[in-house]
């Protein structure tokens, strides 16, 4: 494959023809700020806080979108190109609410990350804000317009990983909006709420409604680990706070990259709900009562071993479960043929 | 599933029979979104007007249960269009002049008769299945479910075969498996004929492998019973006791009132469970066991990828990992079993499972690894069949058509076939307690042709009365052409609407699956 070579802040770095600016930058571990641009998605180019400054170009190119070429001299951190980032974050934050302290993204917001970098503090450019309502009204997402900068990383991912196409651009100029169809509510849309809108939201317009309301995002524990619904096997990680599952987020999973559905996003609430077993229950009298784990093991123990010893190993079945783990599931099958010694083992594969 | 679920997209032709993928794998639909935007053709057989449907370039509206005829006859065109992959049948296959004879009567228009659908479409599919690059069947429990579903599946591998449309990257036989952990429970000998890997029980040298690893002296060869046939077993009184974990055969099981009957029948009943299921409630005695979210372990994905489950939070109150009650209850039985961790239970896996040979918790820790992966060095397959079939040569398993066990009739004049909803999961045990998705989908509803409705007088959200042979229930109509007339649907998430009491438990001779799909029922306007 044909290969350019480009001097990027002074490193020589050389990269396959067709690659951007931006990834030649990442992959010689230069940083550039980002918003609108997503590795999975169609590169868009609209938010510019990529830009960069290329001598002999005419103006500072959005990097995402501009192909490296040989002998290319890039400046990624010069005078102009701070200028105009700092520009562009302040135009955003003109029409921004400002409630850090209280946004669920507080920490996790690149906007935020971003203001930070540049110390761009004031809003010299103050005047008129939005002032939509937050849609609140399903029990999954919130999305608040208000908070929204139009990177259109929602409706990219909506087009091209769900491929649902449920939200897209609407009006013009200041009125510009993310909406669905007929601008109503994603719970009058055909939203199948699977949030991969919400996974690549680089602000607070779209949260998870039970997470961001539960955790402040640096409170968390991340666990990677397999969904437990479906066969398909995604990967995701669960959100820890005081010991308690208290969300789910994209990870980068092997199957499904950061792509969830409902189920396995907004699904973990059964982990804390109160129909839980906590504690063995052993029937008397037809009713059930708490009992401790021995007498309650020596109970099954002792009753298996019976039905075995007065009818044989082939009265005993055992129903494994297509829910629990592989290591479960062999235990369960060597206890059923090596201590009940019987074959009378299934589960549910065929339901 | 012969390929990985991502090859999905690089497939220029789909066929997704029985498979409602955008609301019971949404993951995996997302793959053959993909390929359709890629310019792939996509082909769906399915009863009802899905979401896949309408994705689809053609859709095929077959009639429940008709899905040898559809796919012999596809296999008739192919044959006599001279469109099958001559190479392959010749060298990767065997008995293909049987398949030849069988498929010879299944004209597009005899198959037409039988299925519904136009001749002219099943040539047109047919064509395009055969002459693409990469062709990749999708299918579930739609050709499962049926007293036929093993010579479905024999005949849509037959038709794979016979295009060289297997043992390729994108190109294979793709059943899309419903459960996190199924594959896996089979894969680890959770069933009556086999140990792990698929290793027979009624071998001599099996059992003598298993039972040196597991310290007994023998170890027992008749095949055991399956599901079914444990609950016609309990019903008899072969079957005293029985020990249930994680499942709820109660609502998931054909023609419930029979399952409740023969667990109720039962000396001793146990059940582990996360929730007092409607199964546990019938236990003498119930032990709670930890969620995915509190134990370690691992699952196997129904494309073989075995990936880590990882311990996030301590299990809640009392409750404790499933595989450490097995262990409690074995030792207290008189056989020492302990493990340190999921990780040395997984070694001993290892050790006697040619196909997950190779895989370890620290390879795991660099990504899933789908099996067969003989090795520490092996990377693991992502597609089956690739010089060769396990058994050597593929064989083909020529089928005839069959109607379902129960037919419409008289005075039950509906087909009711079930299956599941993109906000739910299996029984409900788990997302009927989420706080959000059974909020934001709180009740069923039995999907029903207007044009039925109106013959009954029903309109949208009338509560209705469901019957069969075996049992009713009530819930509301929901008038949508997404069913054709004489079809209604519902699915089996909730216990409110428990519409495996109406189920027909016939069973697949073979792999003893039963007729979910198709029984015979009347609908009533309920007062």
């Amino acid at each position: 494959m044909a290969e350019v070579t480009l001097t990027i802040n002074g490193i020589s770095v050389t990269v396959p023809k067709g690659t951007t600016v931006l990834d030649a930058a990442r992959q010689a571990g230069i940083f550039i700020p980002t918003f609108c641009h997503d590795p999975e998605l169609t590169r868009f180019g609209a938010c510019r806080m990529c830009v960069v400054e290329i001598p002999g170009m005419r103006n500072l190119p959005a990097s995402c979108v501009t192909e490296a070429t040989d002998g290319m001299v890039v400046h990624t951190d010069s005078p102009a190109v701070i200028e105009a980032r700092k520009t562009i974050l302040e135009l955003m934050l003109a029409n921004h609410p400002m409630d850090c302290l209280t946004c669920g993204k507080n920490g996790d917001c690149r906007l935020q990350d971003y203001a930070y970098l540049y110390g761009v503090k004031t809003e010299p450019f103050g005047g008129e804000k939005h002032n939509y309502p937050v849609e609140n009204d399903n029990p999954f997402i919130v999305r608040d317009m208000n908070k929204c900068i139009l990177c259109g990383k929602c409706v990219r991912a909506c087009a091209e990983i769900q491929g649902k196409s449920i939200v897209d651009f609407a009006y013009r100029g200041f009125d510009a909006k993310i909406t669905p169809a007929m601008d109503v509510p994603l719970s009058e849309s055909e939203c199948v709420f699977c949030g991969n809108c919400v996974a690549v939201c680089p602000v607070g317009a779209l949260q998870e409604k039970g997470l961001r309301s539960a955790a402040r995002t640096w409170e968390v524990k991340k666990v990677k680990t397999t969904c437990p619904y479906c066969g398909t096997g995604c990967s995701f990680e669960l959100n820890v706070k005081d010991n308690r599952v208290v969300g789910v987020t994209s990870c980068d999973g092997d199957v499904n990259g950061r792509a969830l559905c409902a189920k396995g996003r907004f699904g973990y609430g059964f982990i804390h709900h109160p129909d839980r077993l906590t504690t063995p229950l052993v029937k008397k009298n037809g009713k059930f009562v708490k009992a401790t784990w021995e007498e309650a093991i020596s109970l099954v123990a002792q009753k298996l071993g019976a039905v075995k010893d007065k009818y044989g190993s082939d009265a005993l079945a055992v129903l494994s479960s297509a829910r629990c783990t592989n290591e479960e599931n062999y235990l369960m099958q060597k206890f059923t043929r090596a201590v009940l010694g019987t074959n009378n083992i299934d589960h549910c594969a065929r339901l | 599933m012969t390929n990985s679920i991502r090859e999905i997209a690089g497939a220029n032709f789909i066929l997704a029979i029985g498979t409602n993928t955008t609301e019971s794998h949404p993951i995996i639909s997302l793959q053959a979104k993909k390929a359709k935007r890629n310019g792939a053709t996509l082909v769906v057989a399915d009863p009802r007007r899905t979401e896949m449907a309408e994705l689809a370039d053609i859709h095929m509206q077959l009639n429940s249960g008709s899905d040898i005829a559809l796919l012999n006859a596809m296999a008739n065109v192919i044959i006599s269009e001279e469109l099958w992959n001559k190479d392959f049948v010749a060298n990767r296959t065997e008995d293909f002049e049987a398949l030849k004879q069988t498929v010879a009567k299944y004209t597009p228009e005899y198959a037409a008769e039988i299925t519904g659908v136009p001749a002219e479409t099943i040539r047109e599919v047919a064509r395009g299945y055969a002459r693409a690059k990469n062709a990749t069947i999708l299918y579930t429990m739609g050709v499962t479910q049926h007293i036929c579903g093993t010579h479905n599946v024999f005949a849509v591998a037959n038709l794979a075969m016979l295009c060289g449309h297997i043992g390729k990257e994108s190109s294979g036989v793709n059943p899309l498996r419903g459960q996190n952990n199924v594959q896996g429970a089979c894969d680890m000998g959770a069933l009556p004929n086999v140990y792990t890997g698929y290793q027979p029980v009624t071998l001599e040298e099996n059992r003598a492998k298993f039972a040196k690893v597991w310290n007994v002296g023998e170890l027992p060869a008749k095949p055991g019973l399956t599901v079914g046939e444990m609950m016609e077993g309990a019903a008899d009184g072969r079957v005293k006791a029985m020990y249930i974990m994680g499942e709820n055969p109660v609502l998931s099981d054909p023609d419930s009132d029979h399952v409740v009957h023969a667990l109720e029948k039962l000396e001793f009943l146990v059940v582990q469970d996360i929730f007092l299921t409607e199964t546990a409630a019938l236990a003498d005695v119930v032990l709670p066991a930890a969620s995915f979210a509190e134990k370690d372990g691992t699952f196997s994905n129904t494309e073989r990828r075995v990936q880590r489950v990882r311990k996030a939070i301590d299990p809640v109150g009392d409750a404790k990992a499933d595989w450490q009650i097995i262990c409690d209850v074995a030792t207290a039985m008189g056989y020492p079993m302990q493990y340190a961790s999921a990780s040395d239970i997984f070694d001993e896996i290892a050790r006697l499972t040619p196909s997950y040979a190779g895989i370890s918790y620290a390879r795991l820790e660099q990504g899933g690894i789908q099996w067969p992966c003989p090795s520490a060095d092996h990377p693991g397959t992502p597609y089956l069949h690739k010089d060769k079939f396990v058994r050597g040569l593929g064989k083909f398993n020529p089928v005839e058509y069959i109607p379902p066990a129960e037919q419409p009739d008289q005075d039950y004049p509906f087909v009711l076939s079930t299956g599941r909803r993109h906000f739910h999961y299996h029984t409900g045990t788990m997302t009927q307690r989420t706080g959000a998705l059974e909020v934001h989908y709180g009740a069923e509803h039995l999907e029903i042709n207007p044009l039925d409705a109106a013959d009954l007088g029903v309109v949208d959200g009338d509560t209705v009365r469901v019957k069969s042979r075996r049992g009713q229930v009530e819930v509301k109509a929901r008038l949508t052409d997404v069913v054709p007339r004489g079809l209604v649907f519902t699915s089996f998430h909730f216990p409110e609407v428990a519409i495996n009491k109406l189920t027909n438990p016939a069973r697949d001779p073979v792999a003893k699956i039963p007729e979910l799909k198709v029984c015979a029922v009347k609908v009533e306007k309920a007062s």
